[in-house]
C-alpha cells in the first residue's frame, strides 16, 4: 500500500514507450508544428467517423455519404488553430500575461467608471439615430441585460447557483399572456402581478430546498425549470400547450395604444402624428430600458444596505453568518424572490413585445445565456453582465448577419461548396466562445469587489479575496 | 395486470440501466474534481452516433454476422467516445482546473452546445432510424392475451451493463489506476504529493466516464432503434438526476439512482401519465433530497466548523 | 441573582459510535472568564459546537440564564437565534471572516439584526426609509468604536483577507463583540500568534470581561488562560476532570496526568511542562 505503489499504469512495451517519449519530448520542446501535428492526429480521430461519412436516409434504412473534404477541411482547421495558439503562445511568458491580464481588469473597473454613464447615455440616445434592426437589437441586449442583473442577485451577491432562472421568466410571461388574453388586464397591470407571482414560485421553490448546498441546489433548480416548462407544454387548457399563447395586447403609454387605427385613443392619433411602427418599438425599447434601469438602481441600493451585505457575507460565510445571528434561509430567499421577481417582470416584457408566448422560449439553453452573462460578466459586477450581454447577444446576433451575408454575398469562394450554410455555424460559435472566454478569463470581464461603506475612499478588492459561494 | 406489471419491469429496469451507465460518469468526474459535466450527456449522444454510423457501415460492408458487428460497434464506439471524453477535459477543463467554481460550469455548457450543434451539422437535424439488428426476444408468459416478453436486445443490454459494471467495479478497486482514482478523489493535492500523476488519473476518469457513456448510447440505439443529436441533453439531465438522488460521489448510488429513475418514469407513464413523467422522476428527485440531503447512498458529510 | 450564566448538565455528544462529550456538567458564571482546557481530542471544540448551536447535542441540557431572568435552552434552538436572542457570540479555531469584504463590512454585517430586525424592514431601506440611515450610523459609530480599541481604525478600508494573522484574530473577537453578546465563546483565539500578541489579547479580554460579558474560552496557550481565566474546566476524553481556579487546576495531579498522558500516549504533541512559577505552559 505504499505511494509508489500507485504509479500509473502506462505502455509496457518499450518500442511503444520510446516513440511516445519521442513524441512528447519534440512536444515538450516547443516544437509547435509536431504537437499542432499531433492535434490533427487526435482531431482526425474525432473527427473522421461524425463529419468524414455522413448518414441520410435512403430506400431503405439509412445510406453512408463519404466526405473525404470535409474532414480534411475540420482537421487541416484544427492544425492550424492548434500551431497559430502555440506560436502566439510563445511570445509570451506566463507571467507576463499574467500581468497583462490582471492590468485589464483593474483597467476594466476604471474603465466602467467613466463608460458606464458614456453607455447610458448612449442608450438612452439610441432610438435618435438608430434604424429599426438596430432598435430591436437593443430590446433583444437589454432584456439580456435585465434577465443578468436580476439572476445577478441570485448568483452573484448571494452566491446561490440557479440553473432554472428561465422558469421565473416563464411564469412572468404566462402571466401576463393569461391575465390579458382571459381576463382583459392591461400591461401595466400585470407587470407587478407577474413579478409578484414569479416571486411566489421562488419562494415556494426556494423554501423546501434552500438548505441544499452547492450543487444540489444546481441541480433542484434545473429540475424545477424543466417541470415549469412541462407543466406549459401539457396543462393546454390554461396555457395553449405546444401551441402557446398568441394575440397577447401590447403595453398602453397612460392609455395610448400605438397602432394604424389613427383614433384620439392611439399614440399617434393624441399627438396629431402619422402613425409609424416605429413609434411603438421605439417604446418597448424605452420600456425596456426603464424596467433594466430600475433592476440596476434596486440592486445598487439593496447592496449597500444591511440585506444586500448580508447576501454577500452568505456568499463569504455561510457558517460565520449562522454565528452571528443571521437567519440564513430567511436570507437566501429573499435573494431568491428578489431575483425571481425582476425576471417576472422580464417575464412579462418578453410577452408584450413578442405578442406570443410559447414554451419553446423558455428551455433550458436560456438559463444557461443568463448564467453565462452573468459568470462572463464577472459575478456580482453590474457593469459586467452589460458589457457581456452586449458582446454576446448583439455579437451573437451580428455573427448571424455577417453568417447570412457571407453565404449570400458569395464571399466564400471555393469554399463556399464546403461551408454551404454558414448560418447553422451561429450557434456552434457560441458554445466555443464560451469555452475560449472562461478559459481566458475565468473570473469574468470585470472581476473584483466594490466595498458597500468605507469610512475614507472605496477601494476596489481583487478577485483573488471575494469568494463564489457554496450555496 | 401482473402481466403488464411485469412488462412495465423489464422496460424500466432496462432504461435505468442505460441512465445507470451514464450517472457513473457524472458521478465520477464529480468525486475527483467536483465539478458538473455538462456535456457528459452529450458524450452520450456522441456514442449514440458513433454506433450508428459504425452499424451503418458494416452493414454496407456486407457484414451480415450480427453478433460480430455489434461487438465491433460497441468497441468502435467507446475507443472513439473514449477519445472525446479525453479531449474535452483537455480542452475545456484543465485549463480551468482549480479556478473558480462556476468557469468549469459555463465552460462545461459551452462544450455540451458545441457538441449538439457539431452533430447537428454533420449529421443534420433528422431524427436517425436504424433496422432493429436483433429482432423477436424471449417470451416469459402470456396472460390476459399479454405476451410478456424480455427482446433479445433488452437482454442484451442488461448482460452488458453487468458485464461493464464488474469490469468497471474491478478497475475502480483493484487496480492501481483505481486506487490513484480514490486517492484523487479524497484529496487531489495530498495524493499529488505521494506521487500520483494527477492529470493522467484524471484524464483517465474522463477516458472511462466517456467510454461507460459510449456503452450506454450503443445500447440506446439498439432499444429505442431511433436518435437524433437533442438525445443527450434529456438522458443528460435524467443521469444526473439519478446520480444525485443515489448520492453524488458513490459510484454504486448512481447505479441505483439510475434504475430507480428509469423504474419511476416507466411505471408512471404505464399507470398515470405519459406527458408527466419527468415531472414525476424530478419531483421525487426534490423530495428525496428534501428528506435525505446528500441522496439514497452518498456520504454524510458533517459540517466542519 | 446568583443563577449561573451558563448551565451545562449530562452534555453527551456521540458521532455515530464515538462518544466525543459524556455526560459533561460545568457551569461558567456571570462576568468571569471561563477557560476550557484539555488535550486534543478531549471535545473541547464540541462542547462549543453545542452550546452555539452547529451541533444538536445526544442529550443533556444547556441553560444560559441573561441578567434580566429571561432563560434559554440552547439545545433547543436554532443557531441563529442563540446568536440573536440567547446573545452568544464566538469565533473559530481556523478563522471565518468574510475575507471580501473590508474590515468595516465585517463589523456591520454583525450588526445585521440591529439594522434590519425583518425583512420588511430591509426592503423599505432600499427606498431610505425605516430609519436605516440613522441605524447604519450608529452601527458605524459602533464598529468605529471597536477597529479603535483593537488598533485596526487605519485599516478599515482594506478587505478583510489581507490583513495579516494577529490582526485577523482580534477582527474576529470584535466581529463577534459587535453584536452585542452576553457570553463571548472563543476557540484558540490565541493560536498561531506570538507572545505579544498574544498579551495583547489577554489585555483585549481583560477589557471585555470589564465591559460585563463573560467570556467562554478555549486555549492551548496557559500562559494566556493561567493569567486571565477566573475558573477553569479541564476535559480529557470527554469527561471533566477538574474544574476550580487556576491555582486549584495547577496543583490538581489528575490534570497533569492527562497532559503528560501517564498511562496513555493519547496525546504526545501538546508536551506541556511545569515552567519556573509553577504555571503549565505549552512548549512550542
Amino acid at each position: 500500500m505504499s505511494a509508489t505503489n500507485v504509479a500509473p499504469t502506462g505502455t509496457d512495451d518499450p518500442g511503444s514507450r520510446q516513440l511516445l517519449r519521442r513524441i512528447s519530448k519534440s512536444v515538450a520542446g516547443g516544437n509547435p508544428f509536431a504537437d499542432a501535428a499531433l492535434s490533427a492526429l487526435v482531431a482526425f480521430g474525432l473527427f473522421a467517423a461524425l463529419i468524414g461519412l455522413r448518414t441520410d436516409s435512403g430506400p431503405v434504412g439509412l445510406v453512408l455519404t463519404p466526405r473525404p473534404w470535409a474532414l480534411a477541411g475540420w482537421v487541416g482547421a484544427v492544425f492550424l488553430v492548434r500551431l497559430l495558439v502555440l506560436l502566439w503562445r510563445q511570445r509570451t511568458r506566463p507571467a507576463q500575461a499574467y500581468a497583462e491580464n490582471r492590468r485589464l481588469a483593474e483597467g476594466l473597473a476604471h474603465l466602467s467608471r467613466l463608460l458606464a454613464p458614456a453607455l447610458l447615455l448612449l442608450a438612452l440616445a439610441l432610438p435618435s439615430f438608430a434604424d429599426r434592426s438596430y432598435l430591436d437589437l437593443g430590446v433583444l441586449v437589454l432584456t439580456y441585460v435585465m434577465l443578468g442583473w436580476g439572476l445577478n442577485v441570485v448568483v452573484g451577491l448571494a452566491g446561490l447557483l440557479d440553473l432554472g432562472y428561465v422558469a421565473f421568466y416563464a411564469v412572468g410571461a404566462y402571466t401576463y399572456a393569461i391575465f390579458s388574453t382571459q381576463f382583459g388586464l392591461g400591461f401595466w397591470t400585470c407587470l407587478p402581478l407577474a413579478g409578484a407571482l414569479a416571486a411566489l414560485w421562488g419562494v415556494m421553490l426556494g423554501f423546501p430546498v434552500l438548505r441544499l448546498r452547492g450543487d444540489y441546489l444546481a441541480i433542484v433548480t434545473l429540475a424545477f425549470g424543466e417541470i415549469i416548462r412541462i407543466l406549459l407544454i401539457n396543462w393546454a387548457s390554461l396555457t395553449g400547450g405546444p401551441n402557446g399563447i398568441s394575440g397577447i395586447p401590447r403595453p398602453t403609454l397612460f392609455g395610448l395604444r400605438f397602432d394604424a387605427s389613427g383614433g384620439p385613443d392611439t399614440f399617434a392619433g393624441y399627438f396629431g402624428l402619422e402613425y409609424s411602427p416605429t413609434q411603438r418599438a421605439v417604446f418597448l425599447y424605452y420600456v425596456i430600458l426603464a424596467l433594466a434601469l430600475l433592476t440596476n438602481w434596486f440592486t445598487l441600493r439593496l447592496r449597500r444596505v444591511a440585506l444586500g451585505r448580508a447576501w454577500e457575507a452568505l456568499r463569504e460565510d455561510e457558517i460565520a453568518c449562522r454565528s452571528l445571528g443571521i437567519n440564513v434561509t430567511a436570507t437566501k430567499l429573499t435573494a431568491f424572490a428578489i431575483g425571481a421577481t425582476f425576471g417576472g417582470f422580464a417575464g412579462a416584457f418578453f410577452a408584450t413585445r413578442a405578442a406570443f408566448v410559447s414554451p419553446e422560449s423558455f428551455t433550458f439553453i436560456e438559463s444557461a445565456i443568463v448564467l453565462a452573462v452573468v459568470v462572463l460578466g464577472g459575478l456580482g459586477s453590474q457593469f459586467g453582465v452589460v458589457l457581456s450581454a452586449l458582446v454576446m447577444i448583439g455579437g451573437l446576433e451580428m455573427l448571424r448577419n455577417a453568417l447570412s451575408e457571407l453565404a449570400s454575398g458569395g464571399y466564400l469562394g471555393p469554399l463556399g461548396a464546403l461551408v454551404p450554410d454558414p448560418g447553422q455555424y451561429r450557434m456552434l460559435i457560441f458554445g466555443l466562445a464560451l469555452v475560449v472566454v472562461m478559459v481566458l478569463r475565468p473570473r469574468g470581464l470585470v472581476s473584483g469587489r466594490t466595498p458597500s461603506v468605507a469610512l475614507g475612499r472605496r477601494r476596489e478588492i481583487s478577485a483573488e479575496l471575494v469568494a463564489e459561494g457554496r450555496g | 395486470m401482473v402481466a403488464y406489471a411485469l412488462q412495465q419491469l423489464i422496460n424500466g429496469v432496462t432504461l435505468g440501466m442505460i441512465y445507470g451507465l451514464i450517472a457513473v460518469g457524472y458521478t465520477m468526474v464529480y468525486g475527483i474534481i467536483g465539478m458538473i459535466n455538462f456535456a457528459h450527456g452529450d458524450v452520450f449522444m456522441i456514442g449514440a452516433f458513433l454506433s450508428l454510423i459504425s452499424l451503418t457501415l458494416l452493414g454496407a460492408f456486407g457484414l451480415t454476422f450480427v453478433p460480430l458487428a455489434l461487438a465491433l460497434t460497441l468497441v468502435l464506439a467507446v475507443a472513439l467516445a473514449a477519445l472525446y471524453g479525453w479531449t474535452l477535459e483537455r480542452v475545456a477543463y484543465r485549463p480551468l482546473r482549480g479556478s473558480f467554481r462556476l468557469a468549469p460550469l459555463i465552460s462545461a455548457i459551452g462544450m455540451s452546445i458545441v457538441l449538439q450543434q457539431y452533430i447537428q451539422i454533420a449529421q443534420g437535424a433528422k431524427n436517425k432510424p436504424i433496422l432493429p439488428p436483433l429482432p423477436g426476444g424471449l417470451r416469459l408468459m402470456e396472460s390476459d392475451g399479454l405476451v410478456v416478453q424480455v427482446t433479445w436486445t433488452r437482454l442484451l443490454i442488461v448482460v452488458v451493463t453487468l458485464a461493464v459494471l464488474g469490469a468497471f467495479t474491478w478497475l475502480v478497486s483493484a487496480t492501481p489506476l483505481g486506487r490513484a482514482m480514490r486517492a484523487c478523489e479524497q484529496d487531489t493535492k495530498m495524493a499529488a504529493l505521494l506521487g500520483i500523476n494527477v492529470d493522467r488519473t484524471i484524464s483517465f476518469t474522463f477516458v472511462i466516464g466517456a467510454a461507460l457513456a459510449a456503452v450506454a448510447g450503443f445500447m440506446f440505439l439498439l432499444n429505442y432503434g431511433v436518435i437524433d443529436f437533442f438525445i443527450g441533453f434529456v438522458a443528460g439531465v435524467k443521469a444526473f438526476t439519478a446520480a444525485v438522488l443515489g448520492g453524488i460521489g458513490s459510484l454504486p448510488g448512481a447505479v441505483l439512482g439510475g434504475l430507480l429513475i428509469g423504474l419511476i418514469e416507466t411505471f408512471w407513464s404505464a399507470y398515470f401519465s405519459v406527458e408527466y413523467k419527468d415531472v414525476a422522476a424530478f419531483s421525487i428527485l426534490i423530495l428525496v433530497l428534501i428528506f435525505m440531503p446528500t441522496g439514497l447512498l452518498g456520504r454524510k458529510d458533517v459540517e466542519k466548523v | 441573582m446568583d443563577s449561573p450564566l451558563l448551565q451545562v448538565t449530562d452534555l453527551t455528544m456521540r458521532f455515530g459510535g464515538l462518544t466525543a462529550v459524556n455526560a459533561l456538567s460545568f457551569e461558567a458564571r456571570r462576568g468571569e472568564i471561563t477557560s476550557v482546557i484539555g488535550p486534543n481530542g478531549a471535545g473541547k471544540t464540541t462542547v462549543f459546537n453545542c452550546i452555539t448551536g452547529f451541533y444538536r447535542p445526544t442529550s443533556g441540557d444547556i441553560a444560559l440564564t441573561h441578567p434580566d431572568g429571561a432563560a434559554f435552552r440552547l439545545q433547543i434552538l436554532p443557531g441563529h437565534r442563540i446568536a440573536r436572542r440567547a446573545r452568544v457570540a464566538r469565533t473559530f479555531q481556523n478563522i471565518r471572516l468574510f475575507a471580501g469584504m473590508t474590515v468595516l463590512e465585517n463589523l456591520l454585517v454583525a450588526q445585521h439584526n440591529a439594522l434590519m430586525p425583518n425583512v420588511a424592514s430591509g426592503l423599505l431601506a432600499v427606498f431610505g426609509l425605516g430609519g436605516h440611515r440613522a441605524a447604519e450610523a450608529v452601527a458605524i459609530d459602533r464598529a468605529r468604536g471597536w477597529l479603535d480599541r483593537i488598533n485596526l481604525l487605519p485599516r478599515a478600508d482594506d478587505p478583510a483577507g489581507a490583513l495579516p494573522y494577529g490582526d485577523q484574530r482580534r477582527l474576529e473577537i470584535a466581529r463577534a463583540m459587535c453584536t452585542a453578546p452576553v457570553l463571548l465563546c472563543l476557540d484558540e483565539p490565541a493560536a498561531g500568534l506570538n507572545p505579544r500578541e498574544s498579551d495583547a489579547l489577554a489585555e483585549l479580554l481583560k477589557t471585555i470581561q470589564a465591559d460585563g460579558c463573560s467570556v467562554l474560552l478555549i486555549e492551548h496557550d496557559m500562559g494566556v488562560v493561567m493569567r486571565i481565566s477566573d475558573h477553569i474546566v479541564v476535559l480529557d476524553h470527554g469527561s471533566r476532570i477538574s474544574d476550580g481556579d487556576p491555582a486549584h487546576v495547577r496543583a490538581d495531579p489528575s490534570v497533569i496526568a492527562a497532559y503528560l498522558g501517564e498511562g496513555d500516549e493519547d496525546d504526545p504533541d501538546v508536551p506541556l511542562a511545569a515552567v519556573p512559577d509553577g504555571s503549565l505552559a505549552a512548549a512550542s
